[in-house]
């Protein structure tokens, strides 16, 4: 059975619904994130693991115990805030300390387990400095050994990490994620950024409007997208318009394109821009010509617009040292696998190229 | 950050002889721009101070003294500063309590939106309602023949006096003064109290502790210098007080202010060095007050980033 | 806070409005009775038909002005060259504007007693003149603290220095950039502070009675140790003009710079609600 269930978990503030309806099932030990655009209903639902909100409808449980109506102090639930939310009042060593004090235990314990703490995320040394004296970075990582000290069955993680400077963010990241590990803890991560989301996750559940779109692995979410939101939210596509044959081949304002299966009718098509290359192969049996609109040096990739059946599609090249990329205005052929074309949900009247 | 500092340019030097005199130049007509604040602060604020000061170092034949310090340890003027300690202490520390047991109510006790402003514009006036005025309204309230007296009197059947309560003795005043203490503390501690972060009660609640353990450990001692700085204040608005109590009990209630007061008026005391000595008593406490005011209040902003 | 009824904040304010409110309300009471056995504002009228009042009134008002008119002139254009010119100086000035905080009003008289004394070189208390002259002088020390907040939050409100320097390289004058940008940027501020110190003057009583002048307040003295009712009726007169400059005050704080004079009634955004 598994450790942390979320059953039919709805939510309203006034007549304003934010959660519609959620059900997750997470195993012990899972990294699962909740991804999605600020007001998709993700913090709401963090909050109402924490306790903080009561769920207008459903019940969380945890370890086969109903905690819906358990006030947040008595859940052991650990939780790491946006904004850090160390107290200023308090030492490196008595934030981490405080939840131990509270749960009562003997002062020795707690040095012990301070110490312990604090070595795990690598600040033994700051101990008895105030929280203004640090930097970001190591405010967050004293939040979360305070959140990790008395060894709650959950860790809850609200965009930790938004708060930070582009490099330590990365490099928080994987901290956070080897210590998740190492402590084998069930643990939520709130964010809106998908590289975070990709890169730790066991699992992710991208979120649109208060409902769950997909929950899936970081490799099922970004090569299988299940609706358009996910597809356009997660990664980058390239997105065309044509007609399906009903025979596995689709027209695109002339252009033939074969499909990984069949369709008929309008269909949308979605192709990632590392799927889609200047070079022929085997399986790169589609092909497509447009001119060049646009040329994005990314240092170690290089990414193309090409102008193709009246929409941009995206091409990632390798930077070549030794061969510049092709110019803007430059004529070039687009080759891609059928395997990697997307067919999407139908009708959308608009064609639209997803923006990061 | 120290990227930054190398990679940024080297600081230019106005090394020519032209740019050094313009820039002497330029500061010098700078300076005149400050002339009449200045001016009217030596005039008006510190020649008058420096002129007591140094009077409170001097005897009557003008030589160098500490005399008139010692003689400030005499009964009648100890019983003024220690009257005037008291008092201050007292009001400072009911306004204290109250003022923010208020803050914690409008602020963040959870009532309708409203309530905030009413008692904050209400606050502005009643912090500024001291004085004479303010006498009146505590006389026509609580006094012999005041409003409320003969409510208790004939509707309740309390005699308020009988029962040892007097508006103009020590307790009176100090009930008197809550009523613009209580608005000030309310003024100056509702910043601290907006700086309560949401996310310290979730983090405390979170790690277990009751709403009772996030007060003690939490709440209060982030609030605690504010708190004792704002303290400070009201101790130092009450030392100075004289209209309220000069109103409410004439000469009768001998703080410092008072004593002073008479003094200026018509030479209670023999010496007049003596009273200078005793003006720059009130001054240091003053001084020291606000100045522990300024220290806290330092610390308490440095926490909140 | 969880939906619990928030009986214990309800309960704290109930008795803080009671504590405010019931000496209002006796104190009005109270100045109502002045005939025997009937409601009146006989009170009120004795006060308003008594020629003192009157002569006080207009004494402390053109004193009062007068301190605001001091006060802005000296404190306006050095905040300005302050945050200006000199931002180093700004600790220094801060600290001197500061300073009478610590000053209680009755030392400042004293020192002004005796420094401008009978045998000083500038004997300003000889004269009725030199004299009113240590009053406003004494309202503006007192009044300065708040003048000077007042005054420099309007300016770091606005960004002086680029206003300045955008009025200077579009050909400005240095007099034309104070009167045409920087003034208008500042006014609300400058009138927000002008009530605050208006309300600290008007009724003041410590610095006027030592300097014998014929004030508001030696005046409400005077009248509490004579009459019974006149007081009550005064204090209630006292408490609607603090009331209404704190009010004004904060209108005036609050509104953005360059906006006109008197704030219009009807907020523009009120009416622009519906879609």
């Amino acid at each position: 059975m598994s450790f942390l269930r979320i059953e039919g978990v709805k939510k309203s503030f006034g007549g304003n619904t934010v959660v519609r309806g959620f059900d997750l099932s997470v195993e012990k030990g899972e990294f699962i994130s909740f991804l999605g655009p600020s007001g998709c209903g993700k913090t709401t639902m963090l909050r109402m693991v924490a306790g903080f909100e009561t769920p207008t409808a459903g019940t969380i449980s945890i370890d086969g115990q109903d905690v819906t109506a358990q006030p947040p102090n008595r859940r052991r639930i650990g939780m790491v805030f946006q904004a850090y939310a160390l107290f200023p009042n308090m030492s490196v060593a008595d934030n981490v300390a405080f939840g131990l004090k509270i749960a009562g235990m003997p002062a020795a314990q707690i040095r012990e387990r301070v110490a312990e703490m604090l070595t795990l995320i690598g600040l033994r040394h700051l101990a008895d400095r105030y929280p203004y004296q640090l930097s970001g970075g190591q405010q967050q990582r004293v939040a979360l050994a305070r959140a990790l000290a008395p060894s709650p069955r959950v860790l809850l993680l609200d965009e930790p990490l938004s708060a930070l400077d582009a490099k330590i963010r990365v490099s928080l990241r994987e901290e956070i994620r080897a210590l998740q590990r190492k402590l084998g803890i069930t643990t939520i991560f709130v964010t809106h950024d998908q590289e975070e989301a990709l890169s730790m996750s066991d699992r992710i559940v991208v979120m649109n409007e208060g409902r769950a779109d997909q929950i899936g692995t970081p490799f099922e979410i970004y090569n299988r997208p299940k609706t358009r939101f996910v597809a356009s939210f997660v990664g980058n596509l390239s997105l065309l318009e044509g007609e399906g044959t009903g025979d596995a081949r689709a027209i695109l304002a002339g252009d033939e394109v074969i499909l990984p299966f069949p369709a008929r009718g309008r269909v949308i098509l979605g192709l990632r821009p590392e799927a889609a290359s200047l070079q022929a192969s085997a399986d790169r049996t589609n092909q497509l010509t447009g001119r060049i609109d646009e040329v994005n040096f990314l240092g170690s990739l290089v990414r193309l617009r090409v102008a193709v059946a009246g929409a941009g599609v995206l091409v990632d090249m390798f930077n070549n040292p030794g061969n510049p990329p092709p110019g803007r205005g430059d004529i070039v052929t687009i080759h891609f696998a059928p395997a990697d074309v997307q067919v999407l949900e139908h009708t959308p009247p608009e064609l639209a190229i997803a923006a990061e | 950050m120290s990227a930054e500092e190398t990679l940024g340019p080297a600081p230019m030097r106005a090394t020519s002889e032209g740019a050094t005199r313009r820039l002497g130049l330029r500061l010098g007509g700078s300076w005149l721009g400050l002339v009449p604040f200045f001016a009217f602060a030596l005039l008006f604020l510190f020649l008058p101070i420096l002129y007591l000061a140094t009077g409170a170092f001097q005897n009557a034949a003008g030589e160098f003294t500490l005399a008139n310090f010692a003689e400030l340890a005499t009964p009648n003027l100890r019983a003024a500063y220690s009257l005037s300690v008291r008092l201050s202490l007292v009001s400072a520390a009911l306004g204290t309590i109250t003022g923010v047991l208020l803050g914690y109510a409008v602020i963040l006790g959870g009532l309708p939106r409203w309530v905030r402003p009413v008692f904050m514009t209400f606050s502005g006036v009643a912090s500024n309602f001291a004085g004479i005025p303010l006498a009146f309204a505590f006389i026509a309230t609580l006094g012999r023949i005041g409003l409320l007296t003969m409510v208790l009197r004939d509707v309740f059947g309390f005699n308020l006096y009988g029962a040892g309560f007097n508006l103009f003795s020590f307790w009176g005043v100090a009930l008197t003064y809550l009523y613009f203490q209580m608005p000030l503390m309310l003024l100056i501690v509702a910043p601290a109290l907006d700086g309560l972060k949401t996310e310290w009660r979730e983090a405390a609640e979170i790690l277990g502790a009751s709403r009772r353990q996030y007060w003690l450990r939490v709440a209060l001692p982030i609030l605690m210098p504010s708190i004792l700085g704002c303290f400070l204040l009201l101790f130092a608005n009450a030392f100075g007080t004289l209209a309220t109590v000069y109103a409410l009990t004439g000469s009768r209630f001998a703080v410092v202010p008072i004593v002073l007061y008479q003094q200026i008026q018509g030479n209670v005391l023999y010496n007049p060095n003596l009273g200078y000595a005793l003006a720059v008593g009130m001054v240091v406490i003053m001084a020291v007050s606000n100045t522990i005011y300024l220290v806290l209040r330092t610390r308490a902003e440095r926490w909140r980033t | 806070m969880r939906r619990s009824l928030p009986i214990v904040s309800t309960l704290i304010v109930l008795l803080a409005a009671s504590y405010f409110l019931i000496p209002l309300y006796a104190t009005f009471q109270f100045s109502l009775q002045m005939v025997r056995g009937q409601w009146s504002f006989e009170a009120y009228r004795s006060v308003f038909n008594s020629d003192v009042f009157a002569a006080t009134v207009t004494f402390s008002t053109i004193a009062s002005l007068a301190a605001i008119l001091v006060g802005v002139l000296i404190v306006v254009p050095t905040a300005y060259w302050v945050r200006l010119r000199l931002p180093r100086w700004r600790p220094v000035v801060e600290f001197v504007s500061l300073m009478p905080l610590i000053i209680p009003p009755v030392v400042l008289v004293f020192g002004y007693v005796r420094l401008f004394g009978s045998t000083s070189y500038l004997p300003l208390t000889l004269s009725n003149a030199g004299t009113n002259t240590l009053l406003v002088a004494g309202y503006v020390v007192l009044s300065l603290p708040y003048m000077y907040r007042a005054v420099d939050n309007g300016m770091a409100a606005i960004d002086i220095k680029t206003l300045t320097e955008a009025a200077e390289i579009l050909g400005a004058s240095r007099f034309r950039t104070i009167a045409a940008v920087i003034f208008p940027n500042v006014r609300s501020a400058i009138v927000s502070g002008a009530f605050l110190s208006f309300s600290i003057s008007f009724g003041e009583f410590v610095i006027a009675s030592l300097l014998n002048r014929p004030a508001f307040g030696p005046y409400l003295v005077q009248i509490g140790q004579d009459r019974a009712y006149e007081p009550a009726a005064l204090a209630i007169m006292s408490f609607a003009l603090i009331w209404a400059c704190m009010v004004l005050m904060q209108l005036f704080a609050a509104r953005k710079p360059g906006g006109r004079i008197l704030p219009r009634l009807i907020r523009p955004s009120a009416r622009s609600v519906t879609p």
